[in-house]
């Protein structure tokens, strides 16, 4: 019979039907000489096959409804690249949803809808900032990726992901404590995220794209999405978007520190 | 990155976990921190590479996070704590393979799982686990010699064996 030897790892990949099928023949016949390795083989081709049995149970278990924000997530964005926008604003409008509703809604919908034909519509800053707030905000365990305590390594990140300069507004002043930052996807790239909070745990959220490629500078701009009140400039090539629950007076009070301090960059 | 393509990894994640893990709550979390990770990275992943070993990869990393922060204090605690039976009973053979394989090394049992329940190549569990190929393979071949040895005691000594 055939006496090549056969390594060890060879007869793994026997096992596992990763050789060619001339070496898968040689071996097959080679292990009708070789009753203790067909032995093992046997054992080892069981041991995958109750391996599958034993654990494809776990495929069809329904989700822990812990998931479910980081599900919403997920589909948030994809799903408004669909260009339904009125969708969502009849089902905020009409139900005057809270912000874990309006995300339901997000999820419903990217369910819901069918596949969307491709598009390459953008969104707009205040709508993506308003996303980024919702799904980050809520988060007690992981509101940031990166913490204030780091701001260091934050501000060196975000700089070099976005490719420009990028640091946090001092708010200090007016009551919010920097938490931390993160990194999200735009329209076609990254943009920056920072979170604060005040003494009440109030949280606020500054969006920051680089995005804006009209190289337009515009006014303060007032959106109210349901709670969030979300105020918006652009400035060059930088879009600002400050989020939060806080009346629209407190808001432009903190918009217009952030405007002043990037304004001396 | 489509966040529907993420969704419908997350079975397939989540057996994954509960087979390497045991424990179910902690497994599900950590399908959880998987997907919010690949989330918020999703900017790293490139369109033609394959998601499920992009996210393998970050699951094996928060893992990893999760053993040296607990290596001091708990390694004791996980010891006992063998994977539990998915819902219904297949018969004993699969409740000692459960058993069996929570005595792995967890090293042993990740090379051992995504071979056998995920089917990957070598090649793949190596760049998953950013181990060599060669460490593939000896871990492979302890994992499935021990689990052997550990069903066949187990076996020969409380319950009568199945002769096929």
């Amino acid at each position: 019979m055939n006496d090549l030897p056969v390594s060890e790892a060879e007869l793994h990949a026997f096992v596992d039907g990763e050789l060619s099928a001339e070496r898968q023949a040689q071996i097959l016949a080679w292990l009708s000489d070789h009753p203790v390795d067909a032995a093992r083989v046997h054992a080892y081709r069981t041991q995958n096959e109750q391996l599958r049995r034993l654990y494809a149970p776990v495929l069809d278990e329904s989700w822990p409804a812990a998931w479910n924000q980081s599900i919403a997530q997920t589909q948030a964005l994809p799903a408004r690249r669909h260009q339904r926008y009125a969708y969502g604003r009849r089902l905020a409008a009409g139900c005057l949803l809270t912000l874990p509703g309006v995300l339901a809604g997000w999820l419903a919908h990217a369910y819901l809808q069918p596949p969307p034909p491709p598009t390459t519509t953008a969104f707009s800053l205040p709508r993506q900032a308003a996303v980024a707030h919702a799904v980050y905000s809520p988060d007690i365990r992981r509101p940031v990726e990166i913490s204030a305590e780091n701001e260091e390594q934050l501000v060196n990140w975000l700089s070099k992901r976005l490719a420009t300069r990028v640091r946090p507004a001092r708010l200090g002043s007016l009551g919010y404590q920097l938490i931390g930052g993160r990194l999200l996807p735009g329209n076609s790239g990254p943009v920056a995220q920072f979170m604060y909070h005040d003494a009440s745990g109030q949280r606020l959220t500054l969006y920051l794209s680089t995005e804006n490629t009209a190289n337009q500078e515009t006014a303060f701009r007032f959106v109210a999405q349901g709670p969030l009140n979300i105020l918006y400039w652009v400035d060059g090539q930088f879009g600002y978007a400050l989020s939060a629950a806080i009346d629209k007076d407190e808001l432009a009070r903190l918009a217009k520190a952030v405007h002043e301090q990037f304004d001396k960059r | 990155m489509d966040g529907r393509a993420l969704l419908a990894e997350l079975p397939r994640l989540r057996r994954y976990a509960r087979a390497l893990v045991g424990e179910r709550a902690a497994a599900d979390d950590l399908v959880q921190d998987t997907l919010e990770r690949a989330w918020a990275r999703s900017a790293q992943w490139q369109a033609d590479s394959n998601l499920r070993a992009w996210l393998l990869t970050i699951m094996h990393n928060l893992r990893a996070d999760q053993l040296r922060r607990r290596s001091l204090p708990l390694a004791s605690a996980d010891e006992n704590e063998l994977p539990c039976r998915p819902t219904q009973s297949d018969g004993l053979e699969l409740d000692a393979l459960a058993a069996a394989i929570g005595q792995l090394p967890e090293e042993q049992r990740a090379v051992l799982l995504l071979v056998a329940l995920e089917e990957m190549r070598y090649a793949d569990v190596a760049s998953t686990l950013s181990i060599p190929l060669g460490t593939v393979m000896s871990r492979l071949a302890r994992a499935r010699e021990r689990l052997r040895q550990i069903l066949d005691d187990d076996a020969g000594g409380t319950r009568l064996r199945v002769v096929q």
